[in-house]
């Protein structure tokens, strides 16, 4: 399963209801001001680490890290473009949390 | 009688169009013989974090827009120390508001506590949320 979030962890609990049934060896994918939950030490910073340390691969779109200036995203998150969104997209089953 | 004015950002920079418009609306009221203060706070604080590029992305941005308010004597630009602290982000990694006129020393908007903001809320005729 993939899992999308677009919102801001520190506006929404949409992060922390959805690590909720985020399993190991599932995808999440942080876009738009998703990728907020992405910044090293924050608040908030230990929602993703904990899905990283459970087996969850973790991604963020480039483009929203650099419009956002998340240069040092949560070490093990993986920086990937629109192509690399299309090719979560087609390897697994989508939930969107809006 | 003086007229005081907040424009206070909330929101994160550009997932939505709110910042865009707050930066617009304060160039507008710079233009009324207003007193207008500016607060960014909770996710507004990340509109001030420097290095954000949307070239990537396509996207212009505001940056430019928020280096010239000095110019258009926005001064009284505060951010909440708070909300910074929580988002890890330091005063040093804070974009410049523009170039002080005498000195030509760039200006940064002012660190202050929530306390602070809730006095300077008190003072107000109005305050505009984004």
């Amino acid at each position: 399963m993939l899992h999308t979030v677009n919102k801001s962890p520190f506006q929404s609990s949409n992060l922390k209801n959805c690590s909720r049934y985020v399993k190991s060896g599932d995808a999440l994918l942080l876009l738009e001001d998703g990728v907020y939950a992405a910044m090293q030490g924050t608040e908030q910073s230990g929602l993703i680490e904990s899905l990283l340390s459970n087996g969850v691969s973790v991604y963020a779109i480039s483009a929203d890290l650099t419009m956002r200036a998340v240069s040092q995203p949560i070490e093990g998150v993986t920086a990937v473009d629109y192509a690399g969104f299309v090719d979560l997209v087609e390897e697994h089953p989508l939930h969107s949390w809006l | 009688m003086e007229r005081n004015l907040m424009i206070s950002v909330h929101r994160p920079p550009h997932g939505s169009i709110y910042v865009q418009e707050a930066i617009e609306v304060m160039f507008i009221f710079a233009s009324y013989d207003i007193n207008l203060s500016v607060v960014f706070m909770d996710d507004g604080v990340m509109a001030l974090k420097s290095g954000q590029d949307g070239s990537e992305a396509g996207m212009k941005g505001f940056m430019a827009s928020l280096g010239a308010l000095v110019d258009f004597e926005v001064e009284n630009v505060f951010v909440d120390e708070e909300s910074l602290k929580e988002r890890n982000i330091s005063v040093d990694d804070l974009v410049s508001i523009g170039d002080d006129f005498d000195t030509d020393v760039p200006v940064y908007p002012k660190v202050v506590s929530s306390a602070e903001i809730r006095e300077m809320m008190d003072k107000q005729q109005g305050i505009l949320p984004f």
